[in-house]
């Protein structure tokens, strides 16, 4: 992935994030009635955990025979006309985009909006030498702010009204307001000139369906549809996890994919893509490149325990419900996938060095498994994963295993009754010897007391315990 | 019928009366209630903070406590019966003794309210508490172990209570374990939302079936200096 670990920790960002009333108020703004709007749409479908519990077994089946469904899906796009790359690494695609615009004596780019695209660094690779725009209105507004998209679905989810119109009249130099319409008809001025005049449109897939070559690309705005119908190449990044075997079962994954996103029944459009113009017809591309991009997914794939991680469709949906998220938005995880879902890929991405900080961004709540339309075991997978990065950090022994030795003094205490007991007794005295009461100005400074501590008070041990009264009580026996 | 009360490390150290009470609800309904004093923890700290090794070695020595144990197993805590009843037996190779055991301790645990309703069909254990209270699922026991009725009708089933849901009831407190400490302003973040969310419930009280979200939400509630009267299941159902 395209990734420079910030000298920023998440929780460094955390912080910031918190502190941020502006923020606060556009995330809560946002995501609850994103969550709104999905419950309603969720609700009128009858079999809904029917569908998810479908959407998951073609999913995890699917990955399971991922060889033969994507060779199938090559071969299916290469009948219709199209190429297919295959790309092992980010540099690989990024590369073989920036080779062909080279040949091709390409000029300007238009990308649809495309996760893919930020995982591999697609823009910062061609910006260099091409003039790159996006086109869809988030990715647009993000694009000017020089920033990167903060959800997987409404990248400028972070910003208001009126910090996007304060933007555009900064950068494009028109008075918006706060107007959404205005905001709107802005950008589709400077935008449509851009499908116009561009070489090159770049697209992402949401699913690609193995037995026909249909690529499935979901969208509200039109401009992915202008993206890769009006300029004369059109390129489609697709992770390798995207496959889906059969055309039919494509109404399934649009329904739980769009309900759960946006909370729509149906999105403005659906392009099912079968590559560029045919002979005899008068319009679309005349080129279709179909990059296939792996950048780490088979080492997942081949990861028994993580497979799943590979079944996320994209939706959001874990993001919008995480209290986490809600808290701190996605620009704190400094990564490109944010949230519960970006919390088990981007260490599976990057390698568990590069984001150890990520599977303990969570208190384990399951809201996130509860949503998922594919039941991704999210809490399972995060305690997985702190697992191995706890086990590698034992390994290395890079710092000093605090955290370890801690849990390893715990697991003595706690298994044995005398130390147990033991340990309660001098805990008490310990805190009747420190000011009688909270372990007073101790606390403050020791952490994890004093981490405790900042924010809350440190609770009492209770005078005698549970087993001391139960004993006392005659009853406790030995 | 006898019964073997888990009493969770968090209970026994910091609040006791939940476990008294707990085994004056189990006695009213003709219980007899054993309380092995070899228990510990369940091991759930070092589990979820990825300690997997160092939760074994506790776990084991759970099962050495609750292995040869044939009665049910009773929790007041969703958390640590979620624990014993979903987590416990990954901690051990499959085919291996203490998965077996793991296995047959996880059939046999129950979390206090289940128990009461699922098993033994209980409905009303006689409390009367006029108040007005509203009931915060915790995290485990409502999706780790799917119940969100149980509690709700035995609060109901209490006399003069008035039970009021507050909005989102099922977000988390922002506990977490390890994770209030590690992410403590996202943490104490969430929880000031939750008590947001019980204030405006216009309830005296909040119940829930974990001693550890409550003791969150009171120890942010003391820091900031706001009232919070916060009972387990446990203690309300004892009001008789």
């Amino acid at each position: 992935m395209n990734w420079k670990r910030s000298p920023k920790t998440l929780r460094d960002q955390s912080r910031t994030a918190l502190q941020d009333s502006q923020l606060q108020h556009n995330l809560q703004h946002t995501l609850s009635r994103t969550l709104h709007s999905r419950q309603l749409a969720v609700s009128e479908v009858q079999n809904w955990e029917e569908l998810r519990h479908y959407a998951r077994t073609v999913k995890l089946h699917t990955l399971s025979h991922l060889a033969r469904y994507l060779e199938q899906l090559e071969a299916a796009v290469q009948q219709r006309g199209g190429q297919v790359i295959w790309a092992e690494s980010a540099r690989q695609a990024t590369d073989f985009i920036l080779d062909l615009a080279h040949r091709r004596d390409f000029r300007s780019v238009v990308k649809g909006k495309s996760m893919l695209g930020e995982e591999i660094g697609l823009n910062a690779a061609l910006e260099r030498w091409l003039e790159v725009v996006e086109t869809d209105l988030g990715e647009y507004i993000v694009q000017l702010a020089g920033q990167q998209p903060s959800h997987l679905v409404a990248p400028a989810l972070h910003l208001s009204r009126g910090q996007i119109g304060e933007l555009f009249e900064r950068k494009l130099d028109v008075s918006v307001g706060e107007d959404v319409e205005r905001i709107t008809a802005a950008a589709r001025q400077v935008l449509r000139r851009k499908f116009l005049s561009a070489h090159l449109g770049i697209t992402g897939v949401n699913f690609g369906v193995a037995e026909t070559g249909t690529l499935v690309v979901v969208e509200n705005e039109g401009n992915i549809r202008l993206s890769l119908s009006a300029p004369r190449v059109h390129v489609a990044i697709m992770g390798i996890e995207k496959v889906i075997p059969r055309l039919a079962d494509l109404p399934v994954f649009l329904k739980l994919l769009i309900r759960s996103a946006t909370g729509q029944r149906m999105t403005s459009y659906v392009n099912l893509v079968q590559g560029g113009r045919g002979p005899g017809e008068r319009d679309g591309p005349s080129e279709f490149f179909l990059v296939l991009v792996d950048n780490g997914r088979s080492r997942i794939l081949a990861d028994a325990h993580l497979r799943e991680t590979l079944a996320c469709i994209r939706c959001g949906a874990c993001q919008n419900i995480c209290p986490v998220f809600q808290s701190i938005g996605g620009h704190a995880y400094g990564s490109t996938y944010q949230g519960p879902i970006g919390s088990i890929l981007t260490p599976q991405l990057v390698g568990l060095q590069g984001a150890p900080e990520h599977p303990f961004a969570s208190s384990l709540c399951g809201a996130c498994r509860d949503i998922c339309p594919v039941g991704i075991r999210i809490p399972d997978l995060l305690l997985e994963l702190r697992h191995r990065i706890q086990r590698e950090k034992g390994a290395r022994a890079a710092r000093l295993p605090v955290e370890r030795w801690a849990f390893q003094i715990w697991s003595w205490l706690m298994s044995s009754r005398q130390r147990y007991e033991l340990f309660s007794r001098w805990s008490r005295r310990l805190a009747r010897w420190t000011a009688g009461d909270r372990l007073g100005r101790l606390s403050r400074v020791i952490p994890p007391l004093s981490r405790w501590n900042r924010e809350r008070r440190l609770p009492e041990l209770a005078p005698k315990s549970f087993r001391e009264l139960h004993r006392a009580s005659g009853e406790g026996g030995s | 019928m006898r019964v073997s009360l888990f009493v969770t490390c968090l209970v026994d150290q910091l609040f006791p009366q939940v476990g008294l009470d707990t085994v004056k609800v189990l006695r009213k309904l003709g219980l007899q209630v054993d309380f092995d004093p070899r228990q510990t923890c369940c091991s759930q700290p070092a589990f979820n903070s990825g300690f997997q090794s160092e939760a074994a070695r506790v776990g084991r020595s759970f099962l050495e406590v609750y292995g040869g144990c044939e009665d049910p197993i009773v929790v007041p805590s969703g958390s640590c019966a979620a624990m014993l009843k979903v987590s416990l037996p990954h901690l051990f190779e499959p085919g291996s003794e203490w998965h077996r055991l793991a296995r047959q301790v996880a059939d046999r645990t129950w979390e206090l309210s289940s128990f009461l309703v699922d098993c033994l069909g209980v409905d009303s254990t006689g409390a009367v508490f006029p108040e007005k209270v509203t009931y915060h699922d915790s995290c485990h026991l409502l999706r780790e172990l799917g119940h969100r009725d149980q509690a709700r009708r035995l609060i109901r089933s209490v006399q003069g209570i008035q039970l009021v849901e507050m909005e989102q009831s099922d977000r988390c407190c922002g506990f977490g374990g390890t994770f209030s400490v590690k992410y403590p302003e996202i943490s104490a973040a969430m929880g000031r939302e939750k008590l947001d969310r019980i204030r405006e419930s216009g309830a005296g009280w909040v119940v829930a079936g974990d001693s550890s979200c409550l003791l969150h939400l009171h120890s942010l509630s003391e820091a900031a200096g706001v009232a919070l009267r916060t009972l387990h299941l446990a203690e309300l159902l004892a009001r008789f």
